[in-house]
């Protein structure tokens, strides 16, 4: 089960852990089609080659695979869709709930991932 | 400036006006460019299903904006996305706007930026958004599942949500600033005939508290002042939409509403300046008005860089 967006899917939580281990910086936001999400999806499509160093990746947020993030200890509290998560060295340093513009998703790109 | 940033017609929004004016415009040959400071597609992307846009039968919003961009870029319409308007100089004959440091020219402008949604600007709302406040039921709706959530709102979309959300929540109480309805007398009975729902009428939402979440709202009633605390789950906002007009203060006409007041041919006070969809004065918000007036706009402004 995947998005059906242009980002590559994690479909997995083994994969999940694999891409986060294996990669310096990584973006997941895990969604729904739907608006909340789209927009996030798009921003994060656009940003792509502004930031080759960073793998962005999007997963379906009712896989039960998605558990790895739904159940995150960063998410407590989370009640809006879509949770995004931001990785650096294999670790969480950052994460949001609900919506965000292109602008905010920069701001952390810059900060928490540089 | 290079060549290929100068147009016809520059589009400063992508909803159902701006792609309808885009489309337009380009199938007369008109070199037309949109700019968008969101995604494409507007406030239609925020709608899961349209039902009642002539000819097309349950379609999604996200579907209905995409095939609307489609046809634009087919008849060769450009379009630049997530980008940021930095300046604007609409009054002489050439129009010019800036993106950055980047200059776009054109013999006249559109303008089709819409609206959002309205926010209630009371305290703790930015610390609790995605925490416990959500501007979309159908996205978040089921996060609620046997819990007491408010409403806040009286249009026709607080009422229709409020009766969606009682299919996930516990209550929903939905707390409104009069003490009447501005919905549709069907959507207010069919919410007063839910025994999960009942009402604050004349109050407003002062304060959002919580630690982790949101768990607590202060109400003040606006009749006598008294303030209550109350203990929530969850508040979903859905207060009508404000137009995105801040930027056009300075350039032209802007009522006291914030919208552009425009005549039957959409052009706004300024020469050369059109304007089309939900930031134009008008009585009814609607895809289909919105795609009216973008059709309008565009044939306009044609006439209007021909003479």
């Amino acid at each position: 089960m995947t998005l059906m967006t242009s980002l590559e899917h994690v479909v997995t939580a083994a994969q999940h852990a694999e891409i986060v281990e294996n990669n310096e910086t990584v973006m997941i936001c895990c969604g729904r089609m739907g608006p909340m999400c789209l927009p996030v999806y798009d921003a994060m499509d656009e940003l792509k080659e502004e930031y080759p160093n960073i793998k962005f990746m999007d997963m379906l947020f009712d896989s039960p695979e998605a558990h790895v993030i739904r159940n995150a200890a960063e998410c407590a509290g989370f009640m809006g869709l879509p949770f995004t998560m931001y990785y650096k060295n294999g670790k969480v340093v950052k994460a949001t709930s609900s919506i965000q513009s292109k602008e905010q998703i920069k701001e952390i790109l810059d900060g928490s991932l540089s | 400036m290079e060549s290929n940033n100068i147009f016809d017609v520059i589009i400063l929004g992508a909803g159902a006006a701006g792609l309808t004016a885009g489309i337009y415009l380009s199938r007369a040959k008109t070199r037309t460019l949109i700019l968008n400071e969101g995604m494409v597609g507007g406030q239609i992307v925020l709608t899961h299903e349209v039902a009642n846009y002539p000819g097309v039968e349950n379609i999604s919003g996200y579907q209905l904006a995409t095939t609307m961009k489609k046809q634009a870029l087919s008849f060769g319409c450009e379009i630049k996305q997530n980008i940021k308007i930095s300046k604007l100089d609409l009054s002489g004959k050439i129009k010019t706007v800036f993106v950055g440091e980047e200059k776009y020219t054109a013999k006249a402008v559109i303008v089709a930026t819409g609206g959002r949604s309205r926010e209630l600007n009371a305290e703790g709302e930015d610390t609790f958004k995605g925490r416990g406040i959500s501007y979309c039921a159908t996205c978040d709706g089921d996060f609620y599942t046997g819990m007491d959530i408010i409403v806040v709102g009286g249009g026709n979309s607080a009422l229709e949500e409020a009766v969606a959300l009682t299919t996930y929540a516990k209550t929903v109480t939905i707390v409104h600033q009069f003490d009447h309805f501005q919905a549709f007398e069907h959507a207010i009975e069919t919410a007063k005939n839910n025994d999960k729902i009942r009402f604050i009428l004349s109050s407003k939402i002062e304060n959002f508290k919580g630690e982790e979440k949101l768990q607590k709202v202060v109400i003040k009633n606006l009749e006598d002042g008294t303030k209550n605390e109350m203990l929530i789950d969850g508040v979903f906002i859905l207060i009508g939409y404000q137009p995105n007009s801040e930027k056009f203060k300075e350039h032209v006409t802007i009522n006291k509403y914030g919208e552009i007041p425009t005549d039957l041919k959409m052009t706004t006070n300024l020469p050369g300046v059109f304007a089309a969809g939900d930031i134009r004065e008008k009585q009814i918000r609607q895809i289909a008005t919105a795609v009216s007036d973008g059709a309008i706009a565009a044939i306009n402004a044609i006439e209007y860089i021909q003479k």
